[in-house]
């Protein structure tokens, strides 16, 4: 190694070196500031149905993911869809971890938040706002919620709104079963639909 | 080509670009990585941005901001018994090498602490700094020589 390269190779092991408190330090200053100006803020967070990605606009929850994926995929799938000015912020959605926190506890029935619908539209939003109506402990199948949204033939066609709900838990997608019997699907695997309706009492 | 989560930007860049404003304002550093990420985030929408290379981009707001701090303090009156004997004040276990680097013409400096500090290539610098990659080369080979020369 000539002089040169040995001097900028020190010069990059002393440069490139970060204070990593004083950057937490300064990252933690800006989050406020950078929440006020985001129009996604999401939080990451645990639940006994494993994590979960929950993410809010101005106008409400847009948001409940499990943590399945990559919380990556999510994100990017937010960016693509609402906005890429997504910051990662707790702030503004611990009212909804605490009564997800409530429900889990069997101390809440009813969620009361605000909900942004934007991320479905036309009969898939319609299926999804009559599922929002189904009631803690109570139950519904495809057909009815299909008619509930004004076509009672679109059963497949509501399954596969189910599927794509974008509010798991809060829209409670996991108490609409197969007509004919049977627990039907859930995005957030068949487990996890099951400790949801043992939890509201539906299943033993 | 649609724009990444900006918060996933700022986890993979927000250390280097820290890093590049300690070097290039020190104390002052915070201030301006605030400033840096929220003109960052404001302008972030399709259409403004290219998704191409956001690392420069984010680099090219930062060092526009620490051009900006520096002519800001030329200009901030200050009291005489106030007036530091040296560079801003580093903290007490940075090493001397990061103040003279700060000291550094602004060109040499900004160039320095981007190739060797955060490893930019030298066309990323040339864009960051508007001054084509010939010259960002230069520069840094000037910076280099001029740190050296303090050495010997």
């Amino acid at each position: 190694m000539t002089d040169t390269e040995g001097f900028t190779a020190d010069l990059a092991h002393q440069l490139g070196h970060n204070d990593s408190d004083r950057y937490d330090i300064a990252r933690s200053r800006t989050v406020a500031a950078l929440a006020d100006e985001a129009d996604v803020t999401y939080a990451l967070t645990d639940s006994p149905v494993g994590p979960l990605v929950l993410a809010r606009t101005r106008a409400g929850l847009v948001r409940v993911s499990f943590g399945l994926d990559d919380p990556g995929e999510v994100l990017s799938d937010l960016a693509r869809r609402l906005s890429p000015r997504v910051i990662e912020a707790s702030r503004g959605l611990d009212e909804v971890r605490r009564q997800l926190d409530e429900y889990f506890n069997g101390q809440r029935r009813q969620f009361d938040v605000d909900l942004d619908w934007s991320l479905t539209s036309g009969f898939t939003r319609k299926v999804l706002e009559a599922t929002n109506r189904i009631p803690f402990g109570s139950v519904s199948t495809y057909r009815d919620v299909a008619t509930q949204a004004g076509n009672p033939a679109a059963t497949r066609a509501a399954g596969n709104a189910l599927g794509s709900n974008p509010i798991a838990i809060v829209v409670p997608c996991h108490r609409v079963l197969r007509t004919g019997g049977g627990l039907g699907g859930y995005g957030g695997g068949l487990p996890v639909k099951e400790s949801l309706l043992r939890l509201e009492g539906v299943l033993r | 080509m649609s724009l990444p989560p900006f918060q996933l930007l700022l986890d993979e860049h927000g250390p280097g670009v820290f890093r590049f404003l300690v070097g290039r304002v020190g104390p002052e550093a915070e201030d301006c990585f605030q400033e840096t990420v929220l003109a960052a985030l404001r302008s972030y929408e399709r259409g403004r941005v290219r998704p191409d290379n956001l690392r420069a981009w984010l680099f090219t707001i930062a060092a526009n901001k620490a051009n900006d701090h520096h002519r800001g303090q030329s200009r901030r009156p200050v009291p005489v018994e106030d007036t530091p004997d040296s560079a801003a004040p580093a903290p007490d276990h940075e090493p001397e090498l990061w103040d003279r680097v700060r000291r550094l013409p602004p060109g040499q400096s900004a160039a320095v602490l981007l190739r060797f500090g955060s490893d930019l290539s030298y066309a990323e610098i040339g864009r960051v700094l508007g001054c084509g990659e010939m010259a960002a080369r230069r520069r840094a080979a000037d910076g280099v020589a001029n740190l050296r020369k303090e050495t010997t």
